[in-house]
């Protein structure tokens, strides 16, 4: 049998996959832009090629542990996946989401970039902040953002 | 800031979350539970801490409306756009009382119990509601399916659903459209050996720490001069108890 | 098996009436599937529902089509497992028409829930089997099951199907008592809330079972046999006819031991009074849905001797009980989430949440699409159903189902 972890990895990807099969008919993919990324690979805490294979693993691995045995020192965390290869703002000094103001993946972030490519949509950023810890912007994509954390959409 | 000095920031912030206590000590020393059984983040839980809060009405200016304030600045729930007032979420609230035959008065903030045979995790089809083994009540938003049947059976109306989708939570408190959420102890504070927001917030009214030491300052207090429950008739035998009501 | 004479046969209506009718049905379903889209993108907060009355009013559709489902297998188990011959050719029927009300049933409820896409991890092991609510999933996939089975212990013509006919029943209608039990006690279970704190729900719901089950039956029996142009006897209806009164009173029976044992128990009063008391929605619903025209009227209907016979009066009785039924879940479930959680006994209690005031709860168009969907597609299967299998007698004439008429 599939492990809990592996199981909920293909749920996740089958209902993406579905998502996409629904929504997403007729879109050509996007080009991935890659460069956020490979400016950052030295000093991510696997190699490439690991990350690029197992970083769900990684990260649904370490959510089971702190969500049930509280253990936050784990090097494999979502938090700190987002606070590293997210920046606080882009050029212009806006803050970068996973989602435009259109609700189209944002190719500039770094989890948009490649998912949009392979077409696997991610449910993290339902609950999960999309940018890095404290710069929750005050001008972000997402209009009406106040800073306060947790605020709705338009 | 440039960019680099950007990444650099956020680089230091990671390892700040990693390095654990030792570094978290020369930071904020004001704000660590001082208290032998706390928690280093690279710990795991267990069933010997029970973690509890002892509340005193008395000494909480306002009703505690200082420590709801607290709560919503560090989860950031209740600025809902969307939601009318009966459907934002409340984690915690002021809650006015007036005794019909005495007429004595009190205020008191009412949250999550944390039970220890918590009416929410029974019922939950999915074992989304659960009890940490330290005592403290969760959702496992991963794998809730937002049925409510965990809001109809609290006996505190301490659990919200999230009426509409969220954008920029804060990092440490994940909260989403369609999930039910609740106070959670800060367990993102206590698992790293820190004290809950309200109970910084609350100027020693909220005694914070470990039920099952005998020893420890909640234990001596409850020991000392009692603490009741809220619907104490309900056997639940919760982990939040209150002196002054 | 008794029912040598009786004769299946498919539906062969093909006409505008046939398909206007499923086309109609489809409109409403419609509406529900796009009322689901549209509460899965904005979130719950476009309905009425909110953080005080969580369940709301597609869960008394589901409630309530459940609840029947069960109830609507009982006219093929009185056959089957009773032995009452004259029940048997409504058997195929009565087990379709269970099956579709529980898939109606089921699709409102999952349509409501705020994480559809989290269901499917239910089947990789999330499931807690202390939640009453999990065991409910599994009631309802193995009713659905059963019945299945049972269905095709009667249409079949292989031996072995003939030999499993009578103990496919059994279980068939054992499964169903443990399930609306089941049902009944999702509310039953919620200790902190004084109008649910009873035992008593889950005979309530059994019996309730009984009466929206064979209610809906008749509505839908007539109007297909109407429809299709074929005959049903007056011994048959007659018998369901008074079977519908005695489960109406059935129902009132213990709705009245309900209240009368809540009105000995002190903290009980309060919710009590809310409900009895009058001048607010549930006890309207409660005094002149429930009471007057969802269980004396029909009562009426049926026992009016210048009634006698008279089919219109039988499928108004139907009708109205179904109604009464809907009604009286209405205040249960709705009413008992708008009096206030108690937190401290003898004290007036406020805050800005709400805490000690009666809430109040209006469904919103959402809502209503949900649940009226769910309604469309029990309606739907049973309308496909009958059309590419021999689930209706050709005729249900007195000379055929008993053996005793002239
Ligand atoms: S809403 Fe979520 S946490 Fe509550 S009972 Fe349902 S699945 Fe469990």
């Amino acid at each position: 049998m599939f492990g809990k972890v592996h199981n909920i990895f293909v749920t996740i990807a089958l209902l993406g996959l579905t998502t996409l099969l629904l929504t997403g008919c007729g879109d050509t993919p996007p080009e991935p832009r890659l460069e956020t990324a490979k400016a950052k690979a030295e000093q991510c805490v696997e190699p490439t090629d690991v990350m690029r294979k197992d970083h769900m693993e990684f990260i649904l691995h370490e959510r089971d542990e702190t969500m049930y045995e509280g253990i936050r020192s784990s090097k494999h965390s979502f938090k700190g996946c987002i606070n590293c290869h997210i920046p606080a703002a882009d050029a212009q000094g806006k803050p970068v989401n996973y989602l435009t103001a259109d609700h189209d993946l944002n190719p500039e972030h770094f989890c948009a970039t490649c998912h949009a490519y392979v077409g696997v949509k991610l449910n993290c950023f339902d609950c999960h902040s999309d940018n890095p810890e404290g710069a929750a912007p005050a001008d972000s994509t997402h209009a009406n953002v106040n800073g306060n954390g947790g605020v709705a959409h338009e | 800031m440039s960019k680099s000095s950007n990444i650099d920031a956020y680089r230091r912030k990671f390892l700040l979350g990693v390095a654990g206590t030792a570094t978290a000590v020369t930071v904020a020393p004001g704000l660590l539970l001082r208290q032998a059984g706390a928690k280093a983040p690279s710990e795991e839980i267990s069933d010997k801490n029970r973690w509890g809060m002892l509340i005193d009405v008395d000494r909480l200016p306002n009703g505690g409306q200082g420590v709801v304030d607290a709560c919503k600045k560090e989860h950031g729930w209740g600025d809902e756009a969307h939601s009318n007032d009966q459907q934002k979420a409340h984690w915690v609230r002021t809650v006015h009382v007036k005794e019909k035959l005495t007429e004595h008065e009190f205020d008191l903030p009412v949250m999550c119990q944390h039970c220890e045979t918590a009416p929410c995790a029974d019922v939950c089809p999915t074992g989304a509601s659960f009890r940490r083994e330290d005592g403290v009540v969760l959702v496992d938003k991963h794998i809730c399916i937002g049925c409510r049947y965990c809001m109809m059976a609290c006996p505190y109306k301490a659990r919200s659903l999230v009426h509409e989708a969220l954008f920029d939570q804060k990092a440490h408190s994940p909260r989403g459209k369609g999930t039910v959420e609740s106070c959670t102890m800060c367990v993102h504070r206590i698992d790293v050996g820190r004290l809950p927001a309200c109970v910084e917030a609350s100027n020693g009214a909220i005694i914070f720490g470990d039920l099952n030491d005998k020893n420890s300052e909640i234990s001596q207090a409850l020991k000392a001069r009692g603490g009741k429950q809220i619907r104490a008739d309900l056997g639940l035998n919760t982990g939040v108890r209150y002196q002054g009501i | 098996m008794s029912s040598k004479k009786v004769i299946y046969s498919e539906v062969e209506n093909s006409g505008i009436g046939y398909y206007g009718l499923l086309a109609l049905f489809g409109l409403f379903l419609l509406g529900g599937v796009i009322a689901f889209f549209t509460m899965e993108h904005n979130g719950h907060y476009i309905t009425g529902m909110n953080n005080q009355t969580v369940w709301g009013l597609p869960h008394i559709f589901a409630i309530f089509l459940i609840v029947a489902a069960s109830g609507a297998l009982n006219i093929g188990s009185i056959g089957t497992v009773f032995g009452k011959k004259i029940y048997q050719p409504l058997g195929r029927l009565s087990g379709l028409i269970a099956i579709a009300l529980l898939i109606g049933g089921l699709v409102v409820l999952l349509l409501d829930l705020g994480r559809v896409d989290h269901v499917i991890q239910m089947a990789t092991g999330h499931l807690n089997f202390k939640s009453i609510f999990a065991w409910n999933m599994i009631l309802y996939s193995g009713f659905l099951g059963l019945v299945g089975l049972y269905l095709w212990a009667m249409m079949s013509r292989s031996r072995l199907a003939k030999k499993l006919y009578r103990s496919m029943g059994v279980s068939a209608f054992t499964w169903r008592l443990i399930l609306t039990t089941g049902t009944g006690s999702i509310f039953g279970f919620l200790v902190a809330r004084q109008a649910f704190d009873a035992a008593i729900l889950a005979p309530l719901f059994i019996v309730l079972s009984f009466s929206l089950g064979l209610a809906t039956f008749l509505i839908i029996l007539m109007a297909a046999y109407r429809w299709t142009q074929r005959e049903v006897g007056d011994a048959i209806l007659n018998r369901l006819r008074y079977l519908l009164a005695v489960f109406i009173l059935g129902v009132l029976l213990l709705e009245v031991t309900r209240h009368l044992t809540n009105l000995y128990a002190t903290e009980h009063h309060g919710v009590e009074a809310f409900i009895l008391g009058g001048g607010n929605l549930y006890s309207n619903l409660f005094w002149y849905g429930y009471i007057l025209f969802g269980t004396l009227a029909p009562l009426a209907l049926i026992f009016c001797r210048l009634l006698k016979n008279s089919r219109a009066a039988l499928l108004l009785a139907a009708i109205l009980t179904a109604l009464g039924g809907f009604a009286l879940l209405y205040v249960i479930v709705i009413g008992g989430q708008a009096y206030p959680l108690v937190l401290f006994p003898n004290a007036e209690i406020s805050s800005t949440y709400f805490d000690g005031v009666i809430t109040a709860y209006k469904p919103g168009m959402w809502e209503w699409l949900l649940g009226l969907a769910g309604v469309a597609l029990v309606l739907i299967i049973i309308t496909v159903a009958v059309k590419v299998l021999r689930f209706m007698p050709l005729s249900l004439a007195d000379s055929v189902v008993d053996p005793h008429a002239k």
